[in-house]
Formats: structure tokens, sequence, C-alpha cells
């Protein structure tokens, strides 16, 4: 229980017998100038929140709207209550955390549990549109029409010119034959009895009333089989005929040719009976399919169980290796009877200085087998394929990253055998303790409580290091199978690939699972060892 | 004692905790389209997203048309790998640009998430490329204009081998193991990672498409890869490399191709023009269509690039406007090859770079060519086409690996 104690700071209990120090809120006196100060910057900032609010507000944004109203009022309750001392310093750090950590977390929890990727990207509503889209088509027979945009009452229309012949017509109002009306220079009419022609500048220049113009579609005649006129850039129009239409009661949509009903799928697409489905997609919640795909999906699940475990072996025996060797070279170039140490433990650190993924890219060269240096040199000439051997690429990329990572581990250890107290170890060589059991039961264990904790945050960091998998092998060589994964992929280079951010199809649902479960791995993996090295502070 | 430095610090943290609000949160970042309050009063604004090799060509367009028609353009430049992403991702938000820059295998995924409006050439569609507007094209609809190709052809250096193509893959080898080359070509696999795109010439020069063709041009989901055609071509695969000749081996990466080829170690490559300005060491370069390995002729994969409207846009008009009126004319799409010299997709163009002895081989090339396909399904399809064929490369079982690959991909398509 002794030991508990002395595991929290000391100095934690220490002010309270000190005189009792009036607070700085307390010690107001009077608006002096840091209050001028405090006044304008806060001004400044309510000024820069009212301004996100209501640019927030214009986009729609309900949840950035309410995320800055509630930050700005608890900023403006926190600098001006006197009761929120400490606040005033937790407030900034407490927001970035919020914003950049929590929400972050949260949005990727969110995405986890959709199917958001390639086919499922927009809304439900979205995928309708370009379901329309996609099938309205231009009549191959149809001639470029000479078109005017005209309007009427606020209804807007289209005159066209069909052999030397106006012909005007709108929305619900099939083209009729409008026999007085004037043709322009260009060849569109420019005066239409009983419509306003729209001149299109404005057209151009108006976001609505384009959007209106590029929505209108005037039927050619009665029969709807016919098709009807559109323009794409408001001078020329032609007949495009579509077969699909949108019911909105029964959210479906039926191909009118064919007689197909496409209704929306659990999965967010429109399926026929047959099973045939558009080509667009929206997104939904999934639930925890995502989840489940990853442990069950025959072809992902055994890829994803090799990747890992290389993962957690990668980690293991690059923070392993590492560490052993550059605590090895800290003991011997430590040691008072080299020469030159200063200049000898300048070189090591060396590799430790070079950007990590121009090291990669260079051992990429060097371990390649007919030109690579490392086979010419080491192997006489000999085919060794490092990169193309499932065992040989992953002992490649071991050996890569312990000798980018060993000098770390140099200084490191250096560091920590300078701070140890020579008078413990000077009692054990009184004692009678020889050279390996003074490095086993002091050196070691007091060389443990400064760096095991840098130990795991390297773990956490090997963990994830997407840079040397992605530099030095890509992943390769690829499992057979068709799971997109390879022999030296890690979890983080695998969540790489699902995401198809690198090109290919996308899976950011999948990918996001994925994330949180290496997320929860790391999490739970520093709490354990962070508890270990707890123990090894009893040491002292 | 500090109090007001202490507010300074803690001010500035605010602010900038809020100003990274905005953009964490997704409401519209500065650099968005969202049209302000002043803009729709003053007149519709355009909004194209550009890399920056065309973002000035796009530019010298744009004035025009915004004399013309009183619209301004708003020209933003991105990384071009992040178009794609960033398209997808912003479209369907609503912050997304009116026309954004693109090639053309992205349109399946683009159509899939419904965010590409269909585009009407008119007329204009006369000046193109078929194999260009085939390339736009996804089930018998266009969506975007093209305005450059690319693809890969067979570059040879002249003083080794003489100017003349050969016809056939084994006259290749013969020819230059009569000049004396260490290897007789060189041909990038990517290293340890594949590339069926630089083998694909050979393999469909065997009757093994990727995807059967409808007779549109469309390509459909009914893998063309299997059967004999394709057994023999991993037969070949496999005599030419680790195991058989070894002339094809996956430690050559673009780099050691690039490499070999401008040392004179060997005479041939298969590269696209982007790869020639490696080529400074050898003075007499020819370039010519893909010999034939199968027998049949040398399909490679014609890359296009073009310009995309959004499903999503405010400015509809007007973005067709601007593509079919200002960028489909000969001085825009000389302006977009100045800026960035590829194969011009606009013919009457295309033909007067050709003067050029290089470009015409590529045009030539890319004449024999078939579009990558663009179905959302190609992603799964390369990483399961690369891995097979560096198995094969490196001496796995031809006919075994190569059926295996086929059965997995059809499975994946489902």
């Amino acid at each position: 229980m002794t030991q508990l104690q002395t595991s929290t700071p000391p100095q934690a209990s220490s002010p309270e017998r000190t005189p009792r120090l009036e607070s700085h809120a307390r010690a107001w006196a009077g608006t002096g100038w840091g209050f001028v100060v405090k006044l304008v910057l806060m001004a400044l900032v309510n000024a820069l929140g009212v301004a996100i609010a209501i640019s927030a507000w214009q986009a729609g944004s309900w949840l950035v709207l309410g995320a800055i109203v509630v930050l700005v009022a608890v900023a403006d309750w926190v600098y001006f209550s006197r009761r929120t001392l400490p606040l005033k310093y937790l407030l900034p750090g407490l927001a970035f955390l919020a914003v950049f950590q929590i929400f972050l977390l949260v949005y990727t929890a969110y995405v986890a549990f959709t199917n958001y990727g390639t086919g499922h990207a927009g809304s439900m509503e979205q995928a309708v549109e370009a379901a329309l889209i996609q099938d309205e088509r231009r009549d191959p027979e149809s001639p470029d029409y000479p078109l005017a945009v005209v309007e009427r009452a606020g209804e807007l229309g289209f005159a066209i010119v069909d052999d030397g012949a106006v012909r005007v017509g709108a929305a619900e109002e099939p083209l009729t034959d409008a026999p007085d009306a004037t043709l322009g220079d260009g060849g569109a009419p420019t005066e239409v009895p009983g419509w306003t022609v729209v001149p299109r500048a404005t057209i151009l220049t108006d976001t609505d009333l384009q959007g209106r113009v590029a929505e209108l579609r005037v039927p050619v005649s009665d029969d709807p089989e016919d098709g009807s006129i559109r323009t794409r850039e408001g001078a020329t129009g032609a007949v495009y005929t579509s077969t699909l239409v949108w019911d909105e009661q029964a959210q479906t949509l039926t191909d009118t040719e064919t007689g197909t009903v496409y209704a929306p799928s659990d999965d967010g697409r429109f399926v026929a009976p047959d099973g045939t489905a558009l080509p667009t997609g929206w997104y939904v919640g999934v639930g925890f399919d995502n989840f489940v795909r990853a442990v069950t999906d025959a072809r992902l699940a055994g890829a994803l169980g090799q990747v890992t475990w290389w993962t957690f072996a990668f980690a293991v025996l690059t923070v392993l290796t590492s560490f052993g060797l550059g605590l090895l070279f800290a003991l011997i170039y430590n040691h008072p009877g080299v020469r030159a140490r200063r200049v000898l433990r300048t070189l090591f650190i060396l590799p430790y200085a070079f950007p990590a993924f121009m090291s990669a890219l260079l051992w990429r060269g060097m371990l390649n087998a007919e030109f690579g240096v490392i086979n010419d040199l080491f192997f006489f000439g000999a085919d060794v394929n490092w990169l193309g051997d499932p065992w040989l690429a992953r002992f490649a990329v071991l050996w890569v990253n312990l000798w980018l990572s060993y000098p770390y581990w140099f200084l490191v250890c250096t560091g920590a055998l300078q701070a140890l107290p020579p008078d413990t170890i000077e009692a054990a060589t009184i004692d009678g303790a020889g050279r390996w059991r003074r490095f086993r039961s002091i050196i070691l264990p007091l060389l443990l409580v400064s760096t095991a904790p840098l130990a795991i945050a390297s773990f956490a960091f090997n963990f994830n290091n997407f840079t040397i998998i992605y530099m030095l092998t890509e992943g390769g060589p690829g499992f057979p199978g068709n799971s997109g994964l390879g022999a030296t992929d890690i979890l983080i280079s695998a969540i790489y690939q699902i995401s198809g951010v690198a090109g290919g199809a996308a899976d950011y649902g999948l990918a996001s699972a994925l994330s949180i479960l290496v997320f929860i791995v790391i999490g739970v993996v520093s709490i354990l060892a962070f508890r270990q090295t707890r123990k090894l502070e009893e040491f002292q | 004692m500090n109090k007001p430095m202490a507010l300074v610090g803690l001010a500035a943290a605010t602010t900038l905790l809020l100003a990274g609000c905005t953009s964490g949160g997704g409401a519209p970042a500065a650099e968005s389209a969202a049209p302000s309050e002043e803009a729709a009063g003053a007149g519709a604004e355009l909004v194209i997203w550009t890399d920056a090799e065309r973002e000035e060509a796009i530019a010298t367009a744009a004035a025009a048309f915004e004399e013309e028609t009183g619209a301004t353009v708003t020209l933003v430049q991105k990384n071009f790998e992040d178009l794609r992403n960033d398209f997808v991702a912003q479209v369907p938000t609503g912050e997304g640009p009116d026309i954004t820059v693109g090639a053309h295998d992205w349109l399946g995924a683009l159509v899939a998430a419904g965010v590409v409006s269909t585009l009407d050439l008119g007329e204009a569609a006369g000046d193109f490329e078929p194999v260009a507007l085939e390339a736009m094209t996804y089930d018998g609809q266009l969506y975007a204009l093209p305005y450059s190709l690319e693809t890969i052809a067979l570059v040879q250096n002249v003083d080794m081998v003489g100017e003349e193509a050969p016809a056939t893959w084994d006259e290749l080898v013969q020819r230059a193991e009569e000049a004396g080359a260490e290897r007789p070509i060189a041909i990038n696999t990517a290293g340890e990672t594949g590339d069926g795109y630089t083998m694909y010439g050979f393999q469909t020069s065997f009757g093994a498409p990727v995807f059967v063709q409808d007779e549109s041009g469309s390509y459909t989901t009914e893998v063309g890869m299997g059967g004999e055609a394709g057994e023999a071509f991993a037969r070949w695969l496999h005599e030419n490399g680790t195991a058989g000749s070894g002339i094809i081996s996956t430690t050559v990466d673009y780099d050691i191709n690039n490499e070999l080829f401008n040392s004179g170690q060997a005479p041939f490559t298969v590269q696209g023009p982007w790869a020639m300005s490696a080529f400074t060491d050898v003075p007499n370069i020819a370039v010519h269509p893909i010999p034939s390995a199968g027998g049949e002729p040398a399909a490679p994969f014609v890359g296009v690039q073009g310009f995309y409207v959004s499903s999503q846009s405010e400015n509809a008009l007007l973005a067709q406007e601007f593509l079919v009126n200002h960028l489909a004319t000969e001085d825009a799409q000389r302006a977009l090859y100045e800026a960035d010299p590829r194969i011009p997709a606009f013919t009457s163009l295309a033909e007067e770079v050709a003067s050029d002895p290089i470009i015409a081989g590529f045009l030539a090339s890319s004449q024999n060519g078939v579009p990558m396909p663009s179905i959302p399904e190609m992603g799964a399809v390369w990483d399961l086409w690369n891995a097979a064929e560096v198995q094969i490369i490196n001496g796995a079982d031809p006919v075994a690996t190569w059926n295996q690959m086929v059965s997995d991909l059809e499975a994946e398509l489902g």
C-alpha cells in the first residue's frame, strides 16, 4: 500500500499547507489594461463565432451551428465568470480535444456503422436524381434545334426553330406552331407572340433561373413516347427520351418501357425483382455488418487474420530487436575504455537523422534481387528474392526497420545509462556482484523504469507504421486469392488498401470499422502496458 | 503577472480552434464552391477544379468565357491524385465544384456515386478521336469532354536495332540478340507489385481482353481473360519469366526500366510518352505500336483525360456552355496541349502534332488501343491481376495460377 502512495505526486498536497493564495479572479482590482485586452479579444472571438454561425446557418449545417453556439457561450461564461479560474486555462485545450479528437472518433464510429463507399456515397434523394440523369437519353435522330427560353406569367417555356418554323411550348403544354414569331440573326426566335423571350445572358448569370431551365422538359407532342425538348446550355435544344419514372408515394422507380419496378433495398440500392440494381446507391446504416464481415467474409477473414498476427509480430519484434541492439551499442559505447566515443556516437545517429521514407525507398532498391547491391556484395550475386518471398519480405521489413530505429534506442539508452546512480552500482560491485549480475539485477531494471513508457509508445507507433510498409513492399507479395492484401501488410496499410483511397473501389465503412478495432487494440495494449510499468517503478 | 499575455495566448488558441471547427465540422471552407451572397446578384460563378499543369490553359479559355457571358470562373488548384476522392466526397454535400478535370477510368466510380451529369457535345462530337469519346461513355451515355489521350508503345533504340518496327515478339527478341544487347527488352512490372497495364498489349495479342465488350464498345462485367486464350498468354508469360528465358522479371521497376533502356542495355522498352524525358542518352529513338506476341494485333490500354460536370451543379447550363462552346474548340485544345503536352483527343490537333514522329508513334499505338475499363470493379481487377502475373513471372504454374485468378475475379464481381 505504501507503494501506491508514492505513485501519487507528492506536490498535490503541499499547497494546502502553504498560506491560502487568493484566486486571480478574486484579486481583481478594477478595470486595468488586462481587462480591456480581454474584452477586445473576447469580442473578436464572439465576432468570429457569429460569422461562423451565420455561414453554418446558410449552409444548413445544423451540427456546426449548434457546436459553435455552445462553444462561444461556454467561452463567454468561462472568461467573464469569476468562478471558473481553472477552466480559463483548460478551455482551449478541451475545445481542441472535442473538435479534433472526439469529433473524429465519433465520426469514424458513425461511418463504421454505414456502408459509405463506392456506390453508396450520397443520399437517397441524390441517388434518384442520378438515376434519372443517367436514364435520360438524347434521341439519336434529333437534330440540334435553335432555341430561346420564353416566359409567360412566371411560367417558363421553350421556343424552337424546326425547319424554319417556330414552335413553342411549356412543361404542361406540348409544342404548338407559333407562325407570327420572328427569328434573330443567330437563328433563334427573338419575338414570340404571347411570350416574353428571356435573354440568354440573364439565364446564364442567374443561378435560380438556370436551375429551372435545366430542369424544364417541353413535350414534343401529346404522346410521351415522342420524348421532350430539353436544353443543355440555353441556346439549342434536342429531343430527349427517358423511361424511368420516380413514384414519390411508393418510393420506387419504374421503367415505363419494360415495366420493371426498382424498389429500395436495405443496403441502399434500387433493386428490381430479378436482382439487377441501378448503379447509384446511397448510404444507409448497416449495424454491425462491417465488423461481422471483417471476421466472417471468407475472402477477407483469412487475409485479415494473417495481417493481424503479422501486425503484432511486426510491432513487438521491431521494438524488441531495435531496443536490444540500441541497448547493446549503448552499453559498449558508454564504456570509458572506448576511444573517440563522441564521434562514434554521432555516427550512430545518422540513420535516425535520415527521412524514414527515403531510407525505405533506398533499401527497396538495394534489396532488388537482380540489380540490388545487397545480393551483389553479400550473397555473391545470387538471386535472393528479398521482396518477392513472403518470409524474406517480412524479414526485410524487420531488418530495415531495425536499421531505422536502433539509433533512437541507442540515444535513449545512452542517456538513461548516464543517469543511473553510480553509488548503487558501486555498492553492488563491493558486494561482489559480477558484471552480468549487475546488469541483470540493477542496470536493466533501472533502465526499464525510464525506457518502458517509450517502448510502449514505440509499439503503438510501429503498430501503425504505414510508411515503412508502403515504401518498402507496398504490403506485397500478395496473398493468393482475392483479398488484395499481402504478406507484409499491417492493419493500417490494409485499411488504406480497403478504403480505396489509392484508387479502385472504396469501402469506407469497413475501413472505419477496422480503424476502430485498431484503436481499441492500441488502447488496451497501452493501458495494460502502463500498468505493468507502474510495477517497474516499485523497484525504486 | 503576465495576465495580458496569457489572455492573448488563450484567445489566439480559441480563434484557431474556432477556425479549425469550421473545416472539421463540414461548414463551407474558404476555398470551396458555395457561392456567397454577393455572387448571386452579380452573376453566376463557375467553379472548376484543376491540377497545376492545366490551370493556366483553362484560365485562358475562362477569360474569353467571362467576357462573353459575364459569369466569373474560379479555378481551384488541387493535386491530381486528390481530385477523384474529393469530388466523390464533396459533391453530395453540395460543396463540390461545377466542373473537374479527371481521368476516364474514374467514370464508373463517379457514376456509381451519382456525382456526374451527362454531357451533350452535339456536333462538336465529330471533332474528337472516337476512342476518346468511347472512353468517356458509360452505358451508352457521354459523361465528360475528353481532351487528351495517353497510351504506351514500343520504344526502340534506332542505333542498335534500326528504325523498323519488329512485327512479332519473336522477331523483337531475335533482332535484339543480333544487336548483342544484354537484355532484349525492358518491361516494367512495378517490381513485385506487378503491372498488368504495361503487359496488356501482349495479353490482347492472344485475344484475352480483361472484360468482354458489347457492340457499343462499353465493357460488360463478363471477364474475358479466361479460357484457351488467357491460358496461352499465361504460358507465354511463364516461358519468358524467371523460370524460362528470363526476359521478363519482377526486378524491373519504373526507374530500372528506364535506366536499362537509357544505358543501352536493352534496345527495346514498352513505355508511355511520360518516360521520354528519361531517355536523354539515347540519341535516336523510334516509337511504334506494340508487336504481337500471340498472333492478333496488340491493343494497349488508352487512358483519356477530360472534364466532368457535377450532377449537383447549380450552373448546369453555364458549365455545358463553357465546355462545349469554349473548351471544345481548336484554340482552347491547343492551349491545353501547349500547357501540358499529351496526345490531343481533338482529331485535327492530333494530326497536326503528329508531325513529330515520336508523337505519331504513340498516336498510332493509341489508335490500336482500347479504353481502360472504367467500371468500379476495375479496382479489384488490378490487385488480383497484377498479383497473378507476378506469381507466374516468378515461376508459379501458369495455367493453374491464371485460372485461379479468373475464378477469384468472377467471384468478386458476383
